[in-house]
């Protein structure tokens, strides 16, 4: 045990000597959570749109200044026509025009129907959906004042609460996502490199050498970089706390649990990477170029994953960070309990537990 | 000059050589490429709605009947009460509640107004956003239509009001298929990880096993040296740029709308200020680790705010800002006009100006600083 | 005899640690100059500086007449190196490792190809041409280490502890190679820890704390120190050294 102590020590002094590497991992995970957690939303605000108003009435300047009043939409300006509309599109000026034709409001008057035209730039596809949704909502809106006047008859209203993010905001949707990212990304490429490293300058050998059981080098090894993700773990807690207004609803120490199995599971896998890897190039190109994206799409926080494909979803039951990420959400920002979430720490108990086993068999076996 | 040739020789030969790398930076990519942007898809479909109906009327069925079958939601549960619903939403298993409360049919008739009541799990604001909104949509047509059966069965009133109606048409992606918005920019962060990476990482191993010092020793002038580096990796990254859009066309049938000359010329200016950040990490790291964790730094930041999976329209000023110092930002401000759009080169040129400076600070900066460490 | 470095009081210092104390010193053209001293004696410094690759504080210092201050690229073109690590590259060829370095010295592709024809032949590395470098063993990778510095025929080479690690049937083998070297008139400039290759020297100097505490042939240290072997005379100077290891 005395042993095994001194190694951990001497983990610890290589970790905390590169001053350089520590900035970065201390540094990332802040750095990151306070950047996105007050930056990413999937909200769309202030989008630029252009108006073109052929008509120049009553109705339409009423329509429209409801469409400048809404914090969705940011007037660019008024077109002249048709021509300045593609040039404008394609400097990526506007998102959306919207087009009020000639005796727009003497339609409206005199047939009681009246079209107006809505072009979106598609290429963002979910922009363009959002917008057209807001303009569409404006222009019900309007409808209904005019229905008021009318006094509609039977009018089903519908009343909408927000649970868990009332104002919308990026930041709980986001910040646990980013914590999944990082803390598995970190972990596993922290770990994979270190490891890799002693293999290359040939200090590995000396330690398969030694009497030491290949199972304490592994903890050895993996202790310096457990308890600097579970410092960036407090820190991120405090910092989405007080800066961005998301305090732990639910039990810190559950939250805590999950995520040190989270952080092993990681640990392990960057311990997996670490026997394949020849050097350390090979390592970390390994642990980015072939984690880092599906990561970041699998795990659940930038896409839903009802929406992908069949296998894809299959894939991402693979991905440890997509069942920390549903933890962090239910014990984090919605406070529920273990009953909630027992699925998931099984999940990520039982990945940790293979990948260790796994990784341990094959420390032991090969020298290189 | 001539060292130059034997300097850019000695680094393709080894470039070449080392297939577990080759793999690595250019198959790994691709692969992903084909299969991950399969799974990035915004549009919100399958929304799971758990119902409670206290009225069990007709209207109340019909306007479930309706919001089921609208291909926007599928209906997870139909509870006895709302409470219940609720619960389904705190578990995750829905992410909407809807209660029809009792009276619903008869006060609708004899109040003239009725409330429904919705509960949306708003921490994922897009699906909450929209969710909400097609929601209302499917309410107000259904409400438009029970009035005017109301209307025509001749127990109701006059003509409706005068309504505005909305003709809204999708230009450039009217399928709205979001693979021709994702794959752009998903290929632009992997080539960005790679020679950005990469090119550090070089630098750095000629500096840990000492063979720099062996270079410093020879008639080699320093930025010889570091052009002979950074051209592999220009390369490199053309040639992953380039089977990433063959890969586009095969899979997912996205053809550049616009000029490939635009879009090559512009991708030449990019390589050149990621390779001056690749390099100027180089000249902050003493270990291929240390070259790890900057590059990654970068990268990961890189990633989830330069307008890939969120708009930077959204984004506060503050942030605005400091992604406008951000290379990638500008490129994919380039790639999707280019390739979606047909942008032309006057159109883009604002972001070619940013890529140019920034590519000049950077390098420049690198430089300066390669000098006085190496 | 010519002289192909002159130093007179080279001095470096690194803020207030003065790593070279004004060195003073010449070396004459195809000498085997042994250039001894305890680690942090201020050796790889002194090698550096008269590299080019550091400027010195203080003092002048010529290199085949170039002046190391002001003329370090010409320097560089008429010397040859060979560092610790021996910095051939791994993962290329015999044959790719001597047409990369000839290359950057400036060599034409014809004198390219026979001097690699040569090179193998001299070390009997023609069978080996296309093995990668890391596949070869130490002693080999040693003397083609050494053979490539010398592949643009400078007039002096720098030699930074080039036998670390082999036996001594190899060591031996390696200064014959040195010794063909000197005996067309390259001027051999070697570091060492090995107290019996100081003997192969002509002249060697021993640094003790920045300063040079002896210059002179091997046969005349010993008798000045009164000693058997180099190894003693090195002792009896740097046990006095009141800087310890780097």
């Amino acid at each position: 045990m005395k042993q095994l102590l001194t190694f951990i020590r001497k983990e610890f002094l290589h970790v905390f000597r590169d001053r350089k590497t520590l900035l970065m991992l201390f540094g990332l995970p802040i750095a990151q959570i306070v950047l996105f957690g007050f930056a990413l939303s999937n909200e769309i605000k202030n989008t630029r749109i252009a108006v073109v108003d052929y008509s120049k009435d009553a109705v339409t300047t009423r329509i429209i200044s409801k469409i400048a009043g809404s914090p969705y939409f940011n007037i660019q300006r008024s077109l002249a026509g048709g021509q300045e509309l593609q040039a404008a599109f394609k400097k990526g000026n506007i998102k959306m025009a919207v087009i009020f034709p000639a005796g727009f409001g003497d339609d409206l008057t005199h047939t009681g129907k009246a079209t107006m035209q809505v072009i979106a730039d598609a290429s963002d596809p979910n922009q363009a959906t959002t917008i057209t949704n807001y303009l569409n909502q404006i222009v019900l809106d309007f409808n209904a004042g005019l229905a008021q006047d009318a006094a509609q008859p039977m009018q089903i209203l519908p009343e909408i609460q927000m649970l868990y993010n009332p104002a919308l905001r990026g930041a709980p949707n986001f910040v646990p996502g980013v914590m999944a990212l990082v803390l598995m990304l970190v972990c596993t490429m922290m770990t994979s490199v270190a490891i890799v490293r002693e293999k290359e300058l040939g200090t590995m050998e000396i330690l398969l050498v030694s009497p030491f059981r290949p199972l304490y080098i592994i903890i050895a090894k993996l202790a310096p970089n457990l308890l600097i993700s579970v410092v960036n773990l407090f820190i991120i807690l405090f910092l989405s706390d007080i800066f961005l207004d998301l305090p732990v609803k639910g039990s810190l120490l559950l939250l805590v649990t999950g995520s040190v199995l989270f952080i092993l599971t990681c640990l392990s896998i960057g311990l997996l990477l670490s026997i394949s890897a020849k050097t350390q190039q090979a390592a970390m190109m390994g642990s980015l170029m072939g984690m880092m994206l599906p990561t970041m799409l699998l795990t659940g926080f930038l896409f839903p994953i009802e929406n992908m494909p069949v296998a894809l979803q299959v894939l991402s039951n693979l991905v440890p960070s997509r069942w920390y990420f549903i933890i962090i959400k239910q014990v984090m920002l919605k406070g529920l309990g273990v009953a909630a979430v027992w699925r998931e720490l099984l999940i990520l108990t039982g990945m940790c537990v293979l990948l260790f086993g796994i990784s341990l068999r094959n420390f032991k076996i090969r020298l290189q | 000059m001539k060292t130059l040739g034997f300097l850019l020789e000695k680094e393709f030969r080894q470039l070449l050589r080392n297939r577990q790398l080759m793999r690595t930076l250019l198959l790994a990519p691709l692969i992903q490429l084909i299969i991950l942007p399969l799974a990035a898809d915004y549009s919100v479909r399958n929304i799971a709605i758990a119902v409670t109906d206290n009225d069990h009327s007709t209207t109340s069925r019909r306007l479930i009947e309706k919001i089921v079958s609208s291909g926007y939601f599928k209906l997870r549960d139909y509870t006895a009460s709302y409470p219940e619903a609720l619960k389904q939403v705190e578990q995750d298993k829905a992410d909407l509640a809807l209660q029809i409360p009792a009276h619903f049919e008869r006060d609708l008739v004899r109040e003239d107004k009725k409330q429904v009541y919705v509960a949306i799990n708003a921490i994922e604001g897009t699906k909450a956003n929209l969710g909400g909104a097609y929601l209302g949509n499917i309410v107000t047509d259904f409400n438009s239509e029970i009035r005017m059966q109301w209307q025509v069965s001749g127990t109701g009133g006059t003509d409706g009001p005068p309504q505005v109606s909305v003709a809204s048409s999708n230009w450039y992606n009217p399928f709205l298929n979001f693979h021709l918005y994702m794959v752009p920019a998903i290929l632009v962060t992997l080539v960005t990880a790679m020679v950005a990476m990469q090119s550090a990482f070089n630098i750095v191993q000629e500096k840990e096993s000492g063979t720099i010092e062996q270079i410093n020793v020879t008639p080699i002038k320093k930025h010889i040296f570091i052009i002979g580096k950074m051209a592999p990796f220009m390369v490199l990254g053309i040639i992953l740029f380039t089977m990433g859009l063959l890969v586009g066309w095969l899979f997912y049938g996205i053809v550049p709308l616009g000029s490939l000359w635009v879009l090559y010329g512009s991708l030449i200016v990019y390589l050149f200020s990621m390779l001056g950040l690749g390099l100027l990490i180089a000249t902050y790291s003493g270990t291929q680790q240390q070259a790890m964790s900057l590059s990654f730094f970068f990268i990961n930041i890189f990633n989830m705010m330069s307008g890939v999976f969120t708009a930077v329209d959204s984004m506060p000023d503050w942030a605005q800002a400091i992604v406008a110092t951000f290379p990638p930002s500008h490129f994919i401000k380039i790639m999707r006009p280019v390739v979606l759009k047909g942008s032309g080169f006057g159109d883009i040129l604002p972001e070619i100006l940013w890529l140019l400076a920034l590519g000049l600070i950077l390098n420049t900066w690198a430089v300066l600083n390669y000098r006085k460490t190496a | 005899m010519e002289t192909v470095i002159t130093t007179d009081k080279l001095t470096k210092r690194f803020g207030s640690f003065v790593a070279c104390d004004a060195l003073s010193f010449t070396v004459g053209r195809g000498e085997i100059f042994g250039f001894l001293g305890a680690n942090g004696a201020g050796k790889t410094t002194a090698m550096r500086m008269l590299c080019g690759l550091l400027a010195p504080s203080s003092g002048k210092a010529t290199i085949a007449g170039f002046d190391v201050y002001t003329q370090t690229e010409k320097i560089k073109r008429s010397i040859g190196y060979m560092s610790q690590k021996f910095s051939l590259y791994d993962d290329l060829t015999v044959a790719e490792n001597i047409r990369f370095y000839a290359g950057i010295y400036g060599m034409s592709r014809p004198a390219i190809r026979t001097k690699t024809t040569q090179l193998l032949e001299e070390l009997q590395l023609q069978n080996e041409a296309k093995t990668l470098v890391r596949e070869l063993p130490l002693g080999w990778k040693q003397k083609l280490s050494f053979s490539v510095s010398i592949v643009h025929e400078p007039g002096i080479v720098f030699l930074d502890e080039p036998t670390g690690g082999v036996d001594p049937v190899t060591r031996r083998q390696f200064w014959d190679l040195i010794y063909a070297a000197a005996d067309k008139g390259v001027t051999i400039f070697v570091t060492t820890h090995y107290m019996d290759e100081a003997e192969y020297c002509n002249r060697v100097s021993i640094m003790v704390d920045g300063v040079i505490a002896a210059l002179d042939s091997p046969a005349r240290l010993k008798a000045e120190f009164s000693a058997s072997s180099m190894e003693d005379v090195f002792y009896e100077l740097a046990r006095k050294a009141k800087r310890k290891g780097d």
